[in-house]
C-alpha cells in the first residue's frame, strides 16, 4: 500500500466504510434483478456525489477537492470490492480528465462543476469496433459555418444511457487509422441527431452504442487542438486506465478474500479444503500477483499525480498486470468453490462476468503488453 | 500402433454411408453444436425422424450389445461410423446420462432383468436419467454421503437430499447413491434406481451463471423404491460408483473438447482474422493472441492425437480405465482455453447478455464460456483427477489415505 496522505487514508476509509455498508454485492445484485434501465443506482451514486467523490481530481475552483488521481484510485478501488456500479469512471474521471487536460477556460467553467456535483454525467466515445483501437476513427467532424457537423457511431460507450456529455474522438483530418487528424469533442447528450441504444451486458453495467447523425456543433465543442487531439486522447485514455485498474484490483483482492474464507470454512475429506496444498500454492501465488498488481496500479497513479513522463508505459504495466490477476483470481473463485460458485446464487460469477468486462474495456492485456513492448522500443 | 481397418471395416463405411444418405436429413447438416447448445429449444420433425431411425438402428449406442437395442458395433466399426457422420456433418441425436455413463455401467453390473428393463428405452431416448449423487456436505468427497436409504423387508425406504442433480427436473429415472450402512464409509454405499415420479422426490431448479437451470436440489422424503432396483451387492455401490465415473469422465474428455455451447464450429484462427484483422502477409493482426491462438491448436491437436492413438490402442470392449483421468483434465483444459479465447477474439462483442445488438452465436459463445467454467468441477474436480493421477498411475503416497481408503 502506497504511503497514504491524512486526507487520502480518511477518503479511503470512508469509501470502504460506505461501500460496505451502503453498498455491498447484495446491493449490486438488486441493482441488476431489477432491471436498472441505467445500470446503477441513481440514489447511489448521488450518495457518492454527496461525499465528494465526484470531484476528487476536479480543482477547487470548478468545485473539486484536487485530490488527484491516487486519491480517486482508492475510492475506485472500494467501490470494485463490492462490484459498486456506478458512473465515477466514465465522468468524475474519464469525463473529467479530457476536460481538465484539455478544455479552455470557458469549457471547465461550463462542464467541471456540473461533474464535480454529479448533476451531470459525462463519458468517453471513443471505440467503433469490437476492440480498443482509439485511432481507428471513422466518425467524421466536417467543418460546417462556424462549427463542425459530427456523422458516425461510436460503440460500447460506458454509462452511455445516462450521459449527459459526450466526450467525442472524431476525423477531421488523415486517413482511417491515422492518429494525426483525430479531434476531440464535447457534445451534449440532448444535442440534435443524438441517438443511443442501450447494451445488454454480461456484467449488468450501463453502456450504449451512441450515433451522431449530422449532429452540429460549434467551434467551441472542440476540445484541445483540431485534427492534433491524439496526445490528449492518450492521455484521456491512460487516466481512464489507471482508474480503472484501481478498480480492478479492488474486485480481485474480494474475489480473492471471498475465495480464502471458503478455503477455510469448506470442509471434505474430514477437513477444511485450504488444508490440500494443491489448492494452497494456488492460493499463495494469486496473493503474490496481487501484490504484484498493487504496485503496478499504484505507480501509474501515482506519476499521473507527479505528471510524470512515465505514465503511459506505467498505465500499460499495470492494465497488463492487474488484468492477468483478475483473469486468474475470478477463474479460481469459480472453480475453488466446486458447484456452489457455478450458481447464479453465489457472487463468483458476478465477479467472473466483471472481470471479463473490465479486461476488455480500455485495452486488453494483449494490447497493453504490446503497448508496453513499443513504448519500450521493442 | 494406428489402426488401418481392413476389409471387413471398408463394407461396413460404405454400408454406413449408404444408411446416412438415405436417412440423415439434410436440414440438421452440422447442427449438432447447436442442438445441444445451452438453452437450446430442442429440435422440430426432423430431428425427430433422426432420432427414430438412429433408435431402431442402435447406433446412437453403437457398441450396446442388439439384445438392448444397440448397435453391436466393435470399436472399429464404430470409431467408422463416427469418421463417416462427420464427413457428412451428423450427430446422433441420441445423448444424455443414459447413453454416456448409466448404460455402460449397468452393462457391467446390473442384473439381466435391470438390463432388459433399462436399457432399450435408453437406445431409443425415450426414457431420461439423471445422476443422485452430490450431495452439500458430499462433492469432491463423494462418499461421505448421507442420503439415507433402509430395508423396510418389501422395499427401501429412502430420506435425504441430492444436489447439482443436472436435469432432475426433465429426468424420468434416477440413479442414485444411497448410505445402506453407517458404520463404514464406502462400503456403506448402495447404487439404487429411483423412478422420478414416486411420490416424495422433489425438484427445485437452481439457476446456473450463464443464466440456464439445467440442475436442481433433489429431495427425497419417504421414497418407497422396489427391492429389485438394487443394481449390484448391497453396499457395493461404490465400486459401481467409481466405474460410472470413469464411464462420465471419459464422456466429458471428449464432449468437453469439443466445447459444446460454442456455435463458431470453424477454427479459431478464422475467427480471430474475422474479428481482429489480419496483417499484411494474412496473419493474425495481433502476434500476442495469434500466440496464444496457435498454443492453443498445438493443445488441441495434441488432445485428439492422443485421444486417437489410445483408442487404437484399446484392445477390447473393456470401456475407459483410470488413464481417463488424464483424458479428463487435457480435454476440458482445452475446451475452456478454446471459451476463453472465443470471448477475448469477440471483443466487446463478448460481453454480451442479450439484445440484438449481438449475433446469436456471440450471444452463445458468452453462455458457452460461463457454462464451461463447469467442465473442471464437474465429474470429479480437475483437482480430484490430478489426485487419482498422482495416487493411482504415479503411485504417489495418499495423503488422504486415512480418509479415503
Ligand atoms: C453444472 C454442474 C452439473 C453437475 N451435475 C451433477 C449431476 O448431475 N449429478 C451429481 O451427482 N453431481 C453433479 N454435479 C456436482 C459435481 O460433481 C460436484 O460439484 C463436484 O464433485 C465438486 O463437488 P463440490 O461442488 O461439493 O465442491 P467441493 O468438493 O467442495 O470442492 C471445492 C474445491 O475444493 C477442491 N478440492 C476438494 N477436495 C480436494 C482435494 N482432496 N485436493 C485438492 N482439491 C480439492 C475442489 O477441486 C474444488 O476446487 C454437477 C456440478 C456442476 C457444476
Amino acid at each position: 500500500m502506497a504511503v497514504l496522505t491524512e486526507e487520502q487514508s480518511m477518503l479511503r476509509d470512508a469509501a470502504r466504510t460506505w461501500t460496505r455498508e451502503k453498498s455491498p454485492v447484495t446491493a449490486f445484485r438488486k441493482m441488476r434483478d431489477s432491471g436498472a434501465p441505467l445500470g446503477y443506482d441513481p440514489a447511489a451514486f448521488a450518495e457518492m456525489a454527496e461525499m465528494g467523490w465526484t470531484g476528487v481530481i476536479i480543482p477547487e475552483e470548478y468545485g473539486g477537492s484536487d485530490f488527484g488521481y491516487l486519491s480517486l484510485g482508492l475510492i475506485l478501488e472500494e467501490t470494485g470490492r463490492t462490484l459498486t456500479a456506478s458512473p465515477i469512471l466514465a465522468t468524475a474521471l474519464a469525463g473529467a480528465s479530457a476536460i481538465i487536460l484539455g478544455g479552455t477556460q470557458a469549457q471547465k467553467e461550463a462542464w467541471l462543476p456540473k461533474i464535480a456535483s454529479g448533476e451531470l454525467v459525462a463519458t468517453l466515445a471513443v471505440d467503433e469496433g469490437a476492440h480498443h483501437r482509439p485511432n481507428h476513427v471513422t466518425l467524421t467532424a466536417a467543418t460546417s459555418g462556424g462549427g463542425y457537423t459530427l456523422s458516425g457511431t461510436k460503440t460500447f460507450v460506458l454509462e452511455g444511457m445516462a450521459a449527459g456529455l459526450f466526450v467525442v474522438s472524431a476525423r477531421t483530418d488523415g486517413d482511417v487509422d491515422d492518429k494525426y487528424g483525430v479531434s476531440l469533442f464535447l457534445v451534449p447528450g440532448d444535442a440534435k441527431g443524438v441517438s443511443r441504444k442501450a447494451l445488454k451486458l454480461a456484467d449488468s453495467r450501463g453502456a450504449a452504442i451512441v450515433s451522431f447523425e449530422g449532429v452540429e456543433v460549434g467551434s467551441d465543442a472542440l476540445l484541445g487542438p483540431a485534427s492534433q487531439g491524439w496526445d490528449l486522447l492518450e492521455k484521456t485514455l491512460d487516466r481512464a486506465r489507471a482508474g480503472l485498474c484501481a478498480e480492478m484490483l479492488g474486485s480481485s483482492v474480494q474475489a480473492f478474500e471471498t475465495t480464502l474464507d471458503y478455503l477455510k470454512t469448506r470442509v471434505q475429506f474430514g477437513q477444511v479444503i485450504g488444508a490440500f496444498q494443491a489448492l494452497q500454492h494456488r492460493a499463495a501465488k494469486m496473493f503474490t500477483d496481487l501484490e504484484l498488481a498493487r504496485s503496478c496500479v499504484e505507480a501509474a497513479l501515482t506519476a499521473i499525480d507527479n505528471d510524470s513522463p512515465e505514465v503511459p508505459e506505467l498505465v500499460s504495466l499495470a492494465k497488463a498486470k492487474v488484468g492477468d490477476t483478475l483473469h486468474l483470481v475470478s477463474n479460481e473463485m469459480v472453480q475453488m468453490h466446486g458447484g456452489i460458485g457455478m450458481t447464479d446464487a453465489h457472487d463468483a460469477g458476478l465477479y467472473l462476468k466483471r472481470a471479463r468486462a473490465c479486461e476488455a474495456t480500455f485495452g486488453g492485456q494483449a494490447f497493453h503488453r504490446d503497448r508496453y513492448a513499443r513504448l519500450q522500443g521493442y | 500402433m494406428a489402426d488401418f481397418g481392413g476389409d471387413d471395416i471398408d463394407t461396413f463405411r460404405a454400408e454406413a454411408r449408404d444408411w446416412l444418405s438415405a436417412n440423415f436429413p439434410a436440414s440438421l447438416k452440422g447442427k449438432g453444436a447447436m442442438m445441444f447448445a445451452e438453452g437450446a429449444a430442442g429440435g422440430g420433425g426432423d430431428f425427430r425422424a433422426w432420432t427414430k431411425a438412429m433408435g431402431e438402428k442402435g447406433w446412437g449406442t453403437p457398441t450396446w450389445p442388439k439384445a438392448y437395442g444397440g448397435g453391436g458395433l466393435s470399436i472399429a466399426q464404430a470409431r467408422a461410423l463416427q469418421q463417416e457422420m462427420n464427413a457428412v456433418g451428423a450427430f446422433s441425436p441420441i445423448g444424455g446420462m443414459g447413453v454416456m455413463m448409466f448404460g455402460p455401467t449397468l452393462l457391467e453390473y446390473g442384473n439381466e432383468t435391470q438390463k432388459q428393463r433399462h436399457l432399450p428405452p435408453i437406445t431409443r431416448a425415450e426414457i431420461r436419467w439423471c445422476q443422485g449423487f452430490s450431495e452439500p456436505g458430499a462433492g469432491s468427497d463423494l462418499a461421505s454421503l448421507q442420503t439415507k436409504c433402509e430395508d423396510k423387508g418389501d422395499h427401501w425406504l429412502v430420506n435425504g437430499q441430492k444436489i447439482w442433480t443436472s436435469g432432475a427436473q426433465w429426468a424420468d429415472w434416477c440413479f442414485c447413491l444411497v448410505r445402506t450402512d453407517t458404520s463404514k464409509k464406502h462400503e456403506g454405499i448402495s447404487f439404487l434406481l429411483i423412478d422420478m415420479k414416486t411420490p416424495g422426490v422433489e425438484t427445485r431448479p437452481i439457476r446456473l451463471i450463464s443464466g440456464n437451470s439445467p440442475f436442481c436440489e433433489t429431495f427425497f422424503t419417504d421414497v418407497k423404491v422396489p427391492k429389485e432396483n438394487l443394481v449390484g451387492p448391497l453396499g457395493g455401490g461404490w465400486t459401481i460408483a467409481k466405474r460410472l465415473l470413469q464411464h462420465e469422465r471419459s464422456g466429458l474428455a471428449g464432449g468437453g473438447a469439443a466445447g459444446r455451447g460454442n456455435l463458431f464450429t470453424g477454427p479459431i484462427s478464422d475467427l480471430a482474422k474475422a474479428y481482429v484483422g489480419t496483417d499484411a502477409a494474412g496473419r493474425i493482426d495481433d502476434p500476442d493472441l495469434r500466440s496464444r491462438v496457435t498454443q492453443h491448436e498445438i493443445e488441441a491437436r495434441a488432445f485428439q492425437l492422443t485421444a486417437i492413438r489410445s483408442m487404437s490402442e484399446a484392445k477390447s470392449n473393456s470401456g475407459p480405465s483410470t488413464a481417463t483421468s488424464i483424458m479428463k483434465n487435457a480435454g476440458t483444459k482445452v475446451a475452456q482455453d478454446r471459451h476463453e479465447l472465443t470471448l477475448e477474439i469477440l471483443g466487446n462483442q463478448g460481453l454480451g447478455w442479450e439484445g440484438d445488438a449481438f449475433k446469436a452465436e456471440e450471444l452463445a459463445a458468452v453462455r458457452g464460456w460461463l457454462g464451461g467454467k463447469a467442465y473442471t468441477i464437474y465429474g470429479g474436480s480437475a483437482e480430484i483427477q490430478n489426485n487419482i493421477i498422482s495416487k493411482r498411475i504415479l503411485d504417489l503416497p495418499d495423503p488422504l489415505a486415512s480418509t479415503n481408503h
